[in-house]
Order: C-alpha cells, then structure tokens, then sequence
C-alpha cells in the first residue's frame, strides 16, 4: 500500500478519534473490575483462557446493562509469568487504579504476592483457580477446587477401580507436597496403603528410572499431582513403557491446563481425574456457555477448569453487587456471605461464608480421545479441609493461609 | 535379575541422552571453541521441527534423522554467516552474542507455534522383561548415541575432511597456508555441529512435552559434560556422558531423581575440582 498524504490525514484522525474514545468511556461513570493474570509467558496456556473468560462474562454484564447502572470497565494487567510483577501491579490497581474489585492470580505465590495489598487497600479479592487450600482471609474469595473436595472424590473411585496400593508421583512445591499428604490420608481412609510417594522439581523430564521404580513396588494404581509441561513427560513416557495397560493413572492436575488435547488419544485413554468442570459436561447451561464463548472466540476449544473458575468468579461478583446494591466493600461482603449462589457453566456455585471458599459439585471424569468423559458427579461438595482450620465468623480478623496437618 | 537389566537399561539410555545432547555442543565448544550458549535453542528448533514435519505426514523417523538435523544445521550456518563468524576468537562476546541468540530463537518459536507444549508420541512399543515393562524408545536412543560416536570418530579420523577440520581448529593459520579456507572449513564445522544438535532435539522430542524454552533445561548438562570431558572430542564425550550418567542413575535408583540430579552436579563439582582441565588431559591423552 502506498502512502499519500490524503489518506495519512485520514487515518491520522481516525487514530486520533479512536484514541478519545476510552477518555469519554472513561468520563462516565463506570465500575472498575482489575484483573491481574499471566497473558504471555510460561504460564499463558492459563492466563490466556482465564482472561478470554473474564472478558467474556464482564460482556455479558454489560450487555444485560451493567451493575448498578453503570457499566463495568476492565483494568487489565499482563504480568508475564513474572512474579515480581504481581506486587507491582496489585499496587497499581490497588492505589493508582483504584479498581473496585480485583480478579486473578494463578499460582499461589502470586496470589500470596497481592493478597496483602489487596487486604490492606480493602480492594475486594477474587482467586479463581484451583489451588492446595488453607487461606483464611475475609478480603479474599476463592471458588477453585481444593484438594479435598477433589482428592476425597477422586481416590475411593480410582481405588475401586484399581486396588489398595497406591503410588504418589507429586510436584515438588507447595501445592504437590499439600496435595500428596492429602491422597496418603484418604488413601488411608479407604482401607488402601501408600507403597511409595516421590517429588519431582518443575523441571524434571526424564522419567524413566521413576518407571522402573514404581514397577519394582508393584503398585495398583497411580496418582500423580505433577505440574507443568515438563511433567507431561511423564505420562507420554508412561505409555511409552507400555505401562498404560498395565496400571492405571490418576491425576489432580492433568488437564487444567487442556494438557488430555496435548496427549494423544493411546497416551490420554483412562486417566482418571476430577474437576469442577469439563468441556464434554452434558448440561443445557454448558452447551450454552461453549456457544457463547463460541460466538466471541470463533472457537470454544481454548476453554478449560481455570477459564470457568475465572468466568464463574466474574459471575458471582456481579451477582453480589447486584444484591448489594452499592459497591462499599463491607455491603459486598455481607451479600456473598449470605449464602449467594449463582449457576455457571460447571453447576451450582455456592460461596460457603465461614471460609469464602466454595461449594461446588466435583466430577469424577476419565479422559477419553482426548476429551473429559464424566463418569460420576458429586453434588455440591464442601471445602472441609479449609472448613477445618478456619472460620471467619468466628475470626473475621483472621489472615493466615493455614498449612493442614493430617 | 529383571531389575538388575533394567537399571543396566536406564544407565545405558542415561549415558546416551548425556551424549547426544553433548555431541553438537562439543564440535561448536570443544572443537571450535565457541561459547553457544544459544544450543539448547538449536535443540529445541529440532524437536519443532521434527513435529512440524510429522504432523505435515511426513515418517517420524525421517523426520528425525534426516529433515531436523538438515533444518536445523541450515539454521546454524546461517547464524554463523551473520553473526558467529564475526565473533571466533572472542569468547566473551560470543558468549553475549549467542545468549542473544537464544532469546531470539524463543521468541521466534514462541511467535510461530505459540507458547504451550506440544509433543508426538513415541513411534516404539514398550516391551517386557521378566515382571518389568521398559519403554522401547530408550534402546532407539542408545543405538542413535552409539552410532553417533562411531560416525564422528570415523569422520574425524579416517576421511580428509576430519582431517581438515581437526587442522583447521589447531591451527588456521597453516591451514590456510596449505590452501584450505579457514572461513569455509569454520562454516561447515559449525553447519555439522548445529546439525548434530537438531538431531539430539528431535531424537528426544517424543519424550517430552516442548516449549519454546525447552532448551534451557538441556544447556547447564551438555556444557558440564563437554567441559568435563577435556580436549579430546570423542574420548572425553564418552567418558564424561558415562560418568556422570552412571553417577546420576545410581543416585536415581537408591533415592530419589533429585538426588540423583544433585549428585551429577556434586560429581561435576568434584570432578572439575581433581581434573581441571577434564577427564582427558590426564587420561586417553592424545586420543580423538
């Protein structure tokens, strides 16, 4: 294309049109939603989807006529999988933006980064993403999965399934170190007895003595809470052995990210989790959610567990304000405390008030050709290990992430 | 007996991945005494490449042996044209420039095939011995390491060309006053070494799941081992790929993988500490 200086002027004020546009949205007056997630970097196979999702249901507000009135305004920041930039922009959104509500945070340090400011600005906190349980804080709301909701389901199943010995393959951080004394007490609980449990650093790809070690205890059956796309070797090495006839696989953590979409079918085949959410979910209000991201995205493919948290975290905020009906902290509060739920795309979603944690119903899934076959769903499931250590009617000056003792 | 063959196996495959991810590093640091701190990235254009072509319906082991390295090695000769052959006998800057360099190639993969994992499976079924059942691919990459060696230790010593080269790396000035260009000889050096490190990326790419920074886990293991190894290319490869893989997979077995990392790197500590110039300054000296 060639430049003339006739339509250099023309697209020099259609730009500087354009650039007075946010200043006039911004004029009126709006409610200011922060969102904080990794778009780009190492950890974007999350962020990407869960910001697609917060987008999508901030539009869908919007077009229902906003809250309160007013419209909701988005103020994004892509903290590239850098965790120094989670405090940086906390602070931003926090003092500078002066958001009326924050969402994000994908691993928990970066939540634990912004917590606090979050906390002392009295900006209201939403974590949306499965996680390994134990924060207690009345500023902050979490609707992810905790490894007991999950783990309680997933291990009499996968047992029942298998038999009563049981291996543990966990990723050596917090989260797999919590998630893994998780599984040895209801492998416990359910008459099983743990033969071996070993912990793997995020970088860790070559499993093949791990194979050869877990053949030697004999074993029947699997659990691994690995992390990440090296870890993914793991179950591409298991199938590789052969293995994957032989002893059966299940996983915490497998598929959060649409890893089952990166395994092939023969890799994938009857690995058995359990999340809140599944793409293959038969529901009217999932069909109608994939249309929807369908129609903004061109594609529903990219949904996944972490993208329906975020949507359902977005979801129930708006449902509190609206019974708010203000957007003091303390009214907001007192709304999602009140028993508020809302029903997304993965079921009922009810925030439990002593924990600000959720109940949620939990399915039991097997992957299947590169899908989540449901098998069983659990009902509106509580967050008892949370429950245990915490209550924030009691103690609503509580702000300590508890670590569980089994 | 069935697990004595199988961590035979393991110790085995342990010492093969060590050399192939070394051998590409070992021709452009050891012989040519470049710092590529961009060779992990090479690795990982291999395994991209090798799944581009694969999912383009090309055969896996094609894919591998033939069309990575030969990418791959295109991909080097052009960065030694542009860049490297600027820089020889500068350490420091090609260290910088290469550096460089593997943030560019990141950022390249992660433009064209975005940043998540991808991954084939493995083209060998695993097979059973005694009570174990063990992954078939591991004797693939024991086989590919071992012929590797066999072809670079002919290739350097019985052909003219090894020859040159090795003349060339010692001393270019005599090379070029017996006719030979030591800028054509740098740049077909360079072109082999890439090459070789595409093949090692695309050999283990059905092993684990690839992102555009896959590389960086492959980089601190093949310069320990080329720098354990000493002067002699092939000599030194084997015997430090053979130790450290031998250490690593002892620790492995007896207690745990971290462990086992931990010891290759106490091993390297230690070795580097009795044999600062490398395994072969003191032993198989003068040997290829």
């Amino acid at each position: 294309m060639s430049l003339n200086r006739r339509n250099f002027l023309a697209s020099s004020a259609a730009l500087a049109g354009a650039s007075m546009l946010p200043r006039v949205a911004m004029a009126a007056d709006t409610i200011k939603l922060g969102s904080i997630l990794d778009t780009s970097g190492i950890f974007d196979a999350y962020g990407k989807p869960m910001d697609m999702a917060m987008r999508l249901a901030v539009g869908e507000i919007n077009a229902a006529g906003g809250l309160l009135g007013k419209q909701v305004e988005v103020v994004a920041y892509d903290t590239q999988s850098d965790m120094a930039l989670y405090s940086q922009y906390g602070q931003q959104l926090a003092r500078q933006d002066r958001v009326d509500v924050v969402h994000g945070g994908i691993l928990s340090a970066s939540r634990e980064a912004i917590r606090q400011t979050m906390r002392k600005t009295k900006t209201p906190y939403f974590y949306n993403v499965l996680y390994e349980g134990g924060v207690c804080d009345r500023n902050i709301f979490i609707n992810g999965v905790t490894p007991a909701q999950q783990v309680e389901a997933l291990v009499p199943h996968a047992m029942g399934k298998s038999g009563k010995k049981v291996y543990i393959l966990a990723a050596d951080y917090n989260y797999g170190q919590i998630t893994a004394r998780w599984i040895q007490k209801f492998v416990a609980d359910n008459g099983g007895e743990t033969v071996g449990v070993d912990f793997f650093p995020l970088d860790v790809s070559d499993f093949g003595s791990t194979i050869a070690k877990i053949q030697s205890a004999g074993p029947d059956l699997v659990i691994a809470p690995l992390v990440g796309g090296a870890h993914l070797s793991f179950f591409r090495q298991w199938a590789a052995a052969g293995m994957n006839d032989r002893i059966p696989l299940a996983s915490t953590t497998l598929g959060v990210g649409n890893e089952h979409k990166v395994l092939t079918a023969e890799e994938g085949n009857g690995i058995m989790v359990a999340y809140n959410y599944s793409q293959e979910l038969d529901t009217p209000a999932n069909t109608a959610f994939k249309d929807r991201w369908a129609a903004a995205y061109g594609d529903s493919g990219a949904i996944n567990e972490l993208a329906v948290s975020n949507y359902q975290g977005v979801m129930t905020w708006a449902e509190a304000v609206r019974q708010a009906g203000s957007m003091d902290r303390d009214a907001l509060i007192a709304s999602m405390e009140s028993g508020l739920s809302i029903d997304g795309p993965a079921g009922k979603i009810t925030v439990d008030p002593k924990t600000h944690h959720a109940v949620l119903d939990v399915h039991i899934m097997e992957m299947e050709n590169q899908g989540m076959k449901v098998i069983e769903t659990l009902a509106q499931r509580q967050p008892i290990d949370t429950q245990a250590v915490c209550d924030l009617s009691a103690k609503p000056n509580d702000n300590t992430q508890y670590e569980i003792n089994i | 007996m069935d697990l004595i063959v199988v961590i035979l196996v393991e110790m085995l495959y342990a010492v093969a991945s060590l050399i192939l991810i070394s051998a590409g590093l070992a021709v452009v640091f050891g012989m040519m005494k470049v710092i590529n701190l961009a060779h992990g990235e090479f690795m990982m254009l291999g395994g991209y490449a090798t799944i581009t072509a694969v999912n383009l319906g090309v055969n896996i082991f094609l894919a591998m042996l033939i069309i990575a390295p030969i990418v791959v090695g295109l991909i080097g000769l052009i960065t030694e044209r542009l860049v490297i052959r600027h820089l020889y006998g500068r350490l420091v800057d090609t260290m910088l420039a290469t550096w460089g360099l593997s943030l560019f190639f990141i950022g390249l993969a992660t433009m064209i095939f975005g940043n998540t994992t991808t991954g084939i499976s493995t083209p060998i079924p695993g097979f059973t011995i005694g009570n174990y059942q063990i992954n078939g691919y591991n004797f693939f990459i024991i086989v590919v390491a071992g012929l590797l060696l066999i072809g670079m230790l002919t290739i350097l010593k019985s052909t003219r060309a090894g020859l040159i080269a090795r003349g060339a790396m010692q001393r270019s000035d005599m090379a070029a006053a017996l006719g030979y260009s030591p800028d054509r000889i740098y740049m077909a050096t360079f072109f082999c070494g890439s090459a070789l490190s595409g093949l090692a990326g695309a050999v283990l790419a059905p092993l684990v799941g690839l992102v555009p920074t896959s590389g960086g886990a492959y980089i601190a293991k093949s310069f320990i081992t080329v720098i354990a190894g000493g002067p002699s290319l092939i000599a030194g490869l084997f015997t430090s790929a053979g130790f450290f893989g031998i250490v690593n997979q002892v620790f492995t077995f007896a207690i745990s993988p971290v462990i086992g990392e931990v010891a290759l790197l106490v091993a390297a500590v230690v070795l580097l500490r009795l044999l600062p110039q490398g395994i072969t300054a003191k032993f198989f000296k003068g040997k290829l």
